[in-house]
């Protein structure tokens, strides 16, 4: 995975709540077996004005000119700021999949729905949780475009264009993992005899569970 | 010994350890695979070369994708060449692996969470993931089972483990009994209403009370089903006699020596009398009536006798505009009464309502009625091929056919439309399904989440009505 560690971008704001992995990648792209090829379809109906299938690109598209990524002054963002309960609805790692291929590295918002939340960390992209009058200024600030913030995770802080540092919280293990870059699946199969010790065990205790 | 609740008996039974990182690595004792969500975990395996930890870990069928009419068809019935691949990857990968799955020819194929508990794969007191979001509706059998993206599928596969962090404990009390009418799917929407759905984020929900102890074990999963729309990962309910009759004798569930010796177990899933939760609700389930979402999130809903919002009316402006938008997408007025919307389309199905009981309560409704002339199409899709099997058996298949719905094979269907079954823009749709959110059940497509009795009663009438007024 592509660590995480200091990242200066422009915002785009997304001024809307309970925003849905439905919204993010709508399910007639999730047909794909692949893990690439979803930016393209990234807030697919809103985006654009025509009903887009997979394999479609965007210059046969009918583009929705208000939408708030299509404004020229958000092109090239990698910041989202968005309203409470951001990646609520399906489990459907494709959401995430979508933002990072779009070109999105980090999302700020006042809350995130738990699933959604737990799968940006396993894609190098990062969720920021700020208070709701924070994440209120910062998309007033970026409401004319040209709104940079550098988040720093490391350290911690959201840095203002005016220089103002904003601390956020976030598990110190989960930080690790993305800052490190490190490998989810091999870190657990260090403990692989941890996980023997506690099968052999789980097995003689509730042996109902082992009948294949 | 500190008095602890489900959650935390399920939880700390799994607790391998702690990981170098610090985070707590939890055993996983059941995995369910479909089509859409597991492809990329796979082919992740594969090109790390690591093999499954736990073969008999893992149950899967096609679902999501699969076409509900000409079923005879096996494989050669889906049209859509990006489907099919997907299908045929999810069989291959069982194939290569020696995973059992139910492909698209066995009766026993269906809704991974239909078929999970049909087949016995589910039992008390078991962790169970599945790239599904509404994986949460095994807990009704005391299990904690939560939906998990597809890197955790991969994770799961290799590792037979989950890492993560322990959510908070949410009580929801309903006392009294539901009145004649109103089911498990108008209780969980209630609640929803109530709490929003960010209202549980960070916690594992039980639900308890009179109200809840009196639901079949399929009124419980309708209720644990939706509650990820509550912002639960996962929703639970206390093992008791209700749930051991259900499980006894299925396929996969332990039998002789080793029921007796689980069963002294799982009795002991119950929340202890003075357990400490960090949330609770509380309601009266008597006072209850059926429910109608009428906007574009599952918190949106009122009881049938009630109106949309007026966004006007609303002190906050965000919560205005919110309301606002949903109307507009909705093509509905503000005020405007529930019984005066009109159907294009009713659909009865999904993980939350295509069990034996939803097909035989809706059936009750249609029974002797038609389908108003209004409404393009109505289709029931029965949640597996056993359940299809046994509605036919019951009758209860003819009597949809003789009231003019559609009769389909199993799967997930309108309820996410990724198959061909899907609203086209601007129909209004009563669903016995989970989620209204924009574009959900086709491009455009406008839902309503009812129950099946609902759902069938706006069939007959051709917009909604209490069913409870339909003698």
């Amino acid at each position: 995975m592509t660590p995480f560690t200091v990242l200066t971008g422009l915002v785009a704001p997304l001024d809307r709540a309970n925003v849905d992995t439905d919204q993010i990648i709508p399910k007639q792209y999730l047909k794909s077996i692949r893990r690439t090829g979803f930016g393209d379809y990234l807030f697919d109906a809103w985006r654009f004005e025509d009903e887009g299938d997979i394999g479609m690109t965007p210059n046969e598209r009918t583009i929705n000119r208000s939408f708030v990524l299509n404004q020229p002054r958000y092109q090239g963002a990698q910041i989202l700021v968005a309203g409470p309960n951001f990646g609520c609805g399906s489990s459907r790692e494709h959401a995430v999949w979508a933002l990072s291929e779009y070109g999105f590295r980090c999302v700020i918002a006042p809350s995130f729905a738990d699933i959604f939340h737990s799968n940006c960390f396993k894609n190098g992209l990062l969720p920021v949780v700020l208070p709701k009058e924070t994440v209120d200024e910062l998309m007033a600030g970026a409401a004319d475009g040209g709104f940079e913030l550098t988040v720093d995770l490391p350290a911690q802080t959201v840095t203002l264009p005016d220089g103002r540092s904003i601390g956020f919280d976030i598990d110190p293990n989960r930080k690790r993992m993305l800052v490190e870059g490190l490998d989810d699946i091999g870190l657990t199969l260090a403990e692989a005899d941890a996980i023997r010790r506690f099968e052999t065990g789980h097995r003689q205790r509730m042996p109902w569970l082992f009948m294949e | 010994m500190a008095p602890t609740t489900l959650y935390d008996k399920v939880w700390d039974a799994h607790v391998v350890g702690q990981r170098a990182d610090g985070q707590t690595m939890l055993y996983i004792d059941q995995q369910l695979l479909h089509e859409v969500t597991s492809p990329q975990a796979f082919e992740g395996l594969e090109l790390a070369g690591r093999p499954p930890w736990r073969v008999g870990a893992n149950l899967a069928t096609p679902d999501h994708n699969v076409p509900t009419e000409r079923r005879e068809l096996g494989l050669d019935g889906i049209d859509d060449p990006v489907a099919l691949e997907q299908v045929i990857t999810l069989d291959r990968n069982c194939k290569r692996y020696g995973i059992t799955e139910f492909d698209i020819t066995d009766t026993r194929q269906g809704i991974v969470h239909v078929m999970g508990p049909e087949q016995g794969a589910t039992l008390p007191g078991m962790t169970i993931v599945c790239g599904d979001s509404h994986t949460s509706t095994h807990g009704a059998f005391g299990a904690l089972a939560q939906g998990i993206g597809t890197s955790d599928v991969e994770h799961v596969l290799a590792t037979q483990c989950l890492v993560q962090s322990k959510a908070r404990n949410y009580r929801v009390q309903v006392d009294g009994r539901l009145g004649a009418g109103v089911t498990a799917k108008d209780l969980i929407l209630a609640i929803i209403g109530r709490i929003g759905t960010a209202g549980a984020t960070g916690h594992t929900l039980e639900f308890m009370g009179e109200a809840v102890r009196a639901l079949s074990m399929e009124g419980r999963m309708t209720m644990c089903n939706m509650a990820i729309e509550a912002g639960a990962r996962a929703g639970m309910v206390a093992v008791d006699d209700t749930t051991l009759e259900y499980v006894h004798g299925r396929p996969f569930a332990p039998s002789g020596d080793l029921w007796n010796q689980a069963e002294d177990y799982w009795r002991t899933l119950v929340s202890d009398p003075d357990a400490r939760f960090d949330a609770s609700l509380t309601l009266d389930g008597s006072a209850l009536e059926p429910q109608v979402s009428w906007g574009t999130s599952p918190e949106m809903v009122v009881p049938v006798s009630g109106a949309t919002p007026n966004p006007d009316r609303l002190d906050d402006p965000a919560a205005a505009e919110g309301v606002r938008r949903a109307l507009a997408y909705m093509g509905l007025a503000p005020d405007q009464p529930i019984t005066d919307i009109r159907l294009d389309r009713v659909f009865i199905g999904s993980c939350t309502n295509s069990r034996i009981e939803d097909l035989r309560a809706a059936a009750a409704v249609v029974r002797g009625r038609k389908v108003a002339g209004t409404v393009k199409q109505a289709m029931v899709v029965p949640g597996s091929g056993l359940v299809k099997a046994q509605a036919e058996e019951e009758g209860l298949a003819q009597i949809f056919l003789d009231a003019g719905f559609e009769w389909r094979a199993a799967g997930c269907s309108m309820c996410l439309a990724m198959n061909p079954d899907r609203l086209m823009p601007g129909e209004h749709c009563a669903s016995t399904s989970n989620r209204n959110f924009e574009g959900r059940q086709g491009y455009g497509g406008r839902t309503h989440l009812v129950s099946p009795a609902m759902a069938a009663a706006a069939a007959v009438a051709g917009h909604f009505v209490d069913v409870r007024e339909l003698s």
